[in-house]
């Protein structure tokens, strides 16, 4: 079991959790993640460390609502627990000085783009972060990332903050702009991850992406999260989750990421049907609390 | 009195013994079994165990104790069976075997006990690992477990994995009197007795018991650490205070045959397939919540012919198969996996395409598997394994109509513990070097085996091999010497 410190929503649907795992917060390093399990019958899924506390023996995380477990995670709070949260796994950011780094974040890889930015900028880069988000609402850490970059651009897709646009545009500025660019590195949605690696495969600049395959163990045991990386099988768990970007299939991984969609909708519709009439039923319950109190 | 001057409680003489037949397993009917994941054999009772018990020969020199992994004293605990003695029976395997009631059902004796009975000259050989199965049932029916009298020495050892392994080397050192803490990386204690081997084959309640039993003897036990990630093992020893370490982390990465449309959905490796059901309990979605394919209707394929290709291809069936295969590019002689269960698999209706080795997999052009093309092999002049070598035939090749594929090919070396070890050697492949008698690695205080060492191998070899490193580890407990 593993205690919930602290739950918070960063966003709409976007929530950050920190939980005790002294193990883990002594190791955690930029770009690992965890793997997590809600309660017995649940599934095993990775999710994002953002940072993590080794004197209190804390890791934060960060976690999106898209299917049952994420949702079901995002209803627990402060004092709630897990049964299980293994980590850290997969191998680290690779952390040096290459000069100028462009760190991009899309959405909650926002999260996981963070540490590797502040890791970078420790290490003497100079690190110019791109964070991007569908709106306003949905852009987070955003004075966490300003802290550790040099300069910070925002951009949403329709407009409502910062600059309407994607963070493609952001970064084909920066490049046309002639800024001289040593990494790139980018955490987020397939699509925009496989934007920023035609972008930059087309100026040559070395380009690093964090995958995001279906996982169970973590450990290369199963082998479920294998990705094509140069047209051979490699595992994201133990060979990544950080690849070169040029190498990557994103279409492979599109492919694989939808194999259980049928499924997944089931089980998220499942959980949202006997979540509504748990608060129909939580309704009545109060409708006839103040009956009762209303009695004479 | 020595045992062998004692007098044979056997009343039968070596002729009569030789005529009583081997005694049938009771088993599920296969029309029903290969319906539902409950246990395929269901167990001698205590008449039929007596009976087979009668058929041993008592020889002077056995040597089913010899090609034991474990050393397991057949003919002592056969002959307390004999006697009406059970728990005794128990009691006197446990000497050797900290898991009966999983060697009973999980081990291939005919490589090794039975494959050396005497009586298999002329006769089939004893039912000794059903003999060790109803014994160990018997005592887990019985709850009487003793525990052994032992005296602390305030040594500690960490075990780094919780498959059979491990839990041998748990179970031998606790006895004496050292601390012993096991690790394991998953959520659920047992390695591959649970994530790899299906319920019909070794019901989980069975392992839960033997890790109940161990905790009781004091074995503790941290699940969720993944030693090389959340510790490593210099850690262990030098933060943690153990003196030892045992490393026995299991097969590692499912290797896949590297031909094209390996990546589409559809295909899973056999780690994974079985990992979905036995682990996760996906079957039971949406009860639980891990996904797997739908195999209801479906034609599926296994590739490969050991024991784990086996376990994959007879869960799909149990999940409502259409049609379930095992392509395997050699013949029935050079199969792998266990005869009881190539007998039963065949007796469940699995279709076997032996000398055929899939050369593509085909989509429906949107990322799902639909069919297998596949050769036919002939067999040529034996190779480094001693095996025939299989040649493709030319001209051969034919569509296999397929909606899932499972790779059951073997593992390659897990890199995890290895590449966070400083000075621990390791061979060509990437496996742990480790001596032979003594499991002792290139590091001081650190031991390893199983299949982390050897590469995809049996239960009861990883059980040998943590035989012998609880040995070896006591002694350098107890010496200091390296």
């Amino acid at each position: 079991m593993f205690n919930i410190v602290q739950a918070r929503f960063l966003a709409p649907g976007i929530k950050r959790f920190v939980l005790e795992a002294p193990r883990i917060a002594r190791k955690q390093k930029p770009g690992q993640f965890v793997i997590l399990r809600i309660y017995e019958e649940g599934e095993r899924i990775p999710v994002t460390i953002e940072s993590s506390d080794p004197e209190r023996g804390t890791v934060s995380i960060v976690v999106q609502s898209a299917g049952k477990t994420t949702h079901l995670l995002n209803s627990l709070e402060t004092g709630d627990q897990v049964l299980d949260l293994v980590g850290p796994l997969g191998k680290p950011s690779e952390i040096a000085n290459y000069g100028t780094v462009v760190v991009v974040g899309g959405g909650v890889g926002t999260a996981m783009a963070y540490p590797t930015a502040a890791a970078l900028k420790r290490a003497g880069n100079r690190v110019l972060s791109i964070v991007g988000a569908r709106n306003r609402e949905l852009v987070i850490l955003e004075s966490e990332m300003r802290a550790v970059s040099d300069a910070l651009m925002i951009t949403t897709d329709d407009g409502s903050y910062a600059d309407k646009g994607f963070v493609t545009d952001k970064l084909r500025q920066l490049i046309q702009n002639g800024t001289r660019i040593d990494l790139v590195v980018a955490v987020g949605p397939i699509v925009m991850m496989r934007a920023v690696a035609e972008l930059t495969r087309k100026e040559n600049i070395h380009t690093m992406v964090s995958l995001n395959p279906i996982m169970i163990d973590g450990t290369g045991m199963c082998g479920g999260c294998r990705v094509l990386i140069d047209g051979k099988s490699e595992f994201a768990c133990v060979d990544g989750p950080e690849f070169d970007a040029h190498s990557v299939n994103f279409e492979v991984l599109v492919q694989r990421n939808a194999m259980y969609r049928d499924a997944e909708q089931r089980s998220l519709a499942e959980f949202q049907r006997v979540l509504s009439r748990e608060e129909s039923d939580q309704e009545v319950e109060h409708t006839c609390a103040v009956a009762r109190r209303e009695q004479p | 009195m020595s045992p062998t001057a004692k007098k044979s409680l056997n009343p039968l003489s070596p002729k009569e013994r030789i005529k009583v037949p081997r005694q049938l397993m009771p088993e599920q009917a296969p029309e029903a079994r290969a319906r539902n994941f409950e246990e395929v054999n269901l167990g001698y009772d205590p008449e039929l165990a007596r009976q087979e018990a009668l058929r041993c020969l008592e020889c002077a020199k056995p040597t089913c104790t010899v090609s034991c992994p474990v050393g397991v004293k057949v003919k002592e605990f056969v002959e307390l069976i004999v006697a009406g003695d059970f728990l005794g029976a128990a009691a006197k395997i446990r000497e050797d075997n900290v898991l009966p009631a999983v060697t009973g059902r999980v081990c291939p004796q005919e490589d090794h006990c039975e494959g050396k009975c005497l009586l298999s000259k002329k006769v089939k050989p004893l039912g000794i690992g059903y003999l060790e199965r109803f014994v160990a049932d018997y005592e887990q029916r019985m709850g009487t477990h003793a525990l052994p009298n032992v005296t602390p020495t305030g040594k500690r050892v960490a075990v780094v994995g919780s498959g059979p392994s491990g839990l041998t080397v748990a179970g031998d050192l606790i006895q004496k009197g050292h601390k012993v803490r096991v690790f394991e990386a998953l959520h659920e204690l047992g390695g591959v007795l649970v994530y790899g081997i299906p319920e019909f084959r070794l019901p989980k309640q069975i392992i839960r018991e033997q890790l109940d039993y161990m905790r009781e003897m004091g074995v503790e036990f941290e699940t969720d650490v993944v030693v090389g990630r959340t510790v490593t093992i210099d850690e262990l020893m030098a933060e943690e205070g153990y003196d030892a370490v045992y490393i026995g982390t299991g097969a590692g990465l499912p290797q896949f045959m590297g031909i094209p449309g390996e990546h589409f959905n559809g295909v899973y490796s056999a780690n994974e397939f079985l990992t979905r059901i036995n682990l996760m309990k996906a079957y039971k979605f949406p009860v639980y919540d891990e996904p797997m394919l739908d195999l209801r209707g479906k034609n599926v394929a296994v590739i490969g012919g050991g024991n784990t290709a086996l376990d994959a291809i007879r869960s799909a069936l149990r999940l409502g198969a259409a049609k379930a295969y095992v392509i395997y590019r050699r013949s029935d002689a050079e199969m792998p996996a266990r005869a009881e269960e190539v007998h039963h698999a065949r007796q469940e209706g699995i279709d076997f395409q032996m000398l055929t080795a899939p050369v593509e997999f085909l989509s429906d052009g949107k990322g799902w598997l639909t069919a297998a093309r596949c050769v036919r092999m002939g067999l040529g002049e034996p190779d480094a394994s001693g095996r025939r070598r299989p040649v493709p035939i030319q001209g051969s090749e034919f569509e296999l109509p397929l909606s899932v594929a499972v790779i059951a090919i073997g593992t390659s070396a897990n890199p995890i513990v290895q590449s966070t070890t400083p000075g621990l050697g390791t061979n060509q492949r990437g496996y742990i070097q480790a001596q032979d008698q003594t499991q002792r690695t290139t590091r001081k205080g650190v031991f390893a085996g199983g299949d982390i060492v050897t590469g995809s191998a049996t239960v009861i070899l990883a059980m040998g091999a943590g035989r012998r490193a609880a040995k070896s580890i006591h002694e350098y407990l107890t010496t200091g010497e390296w």
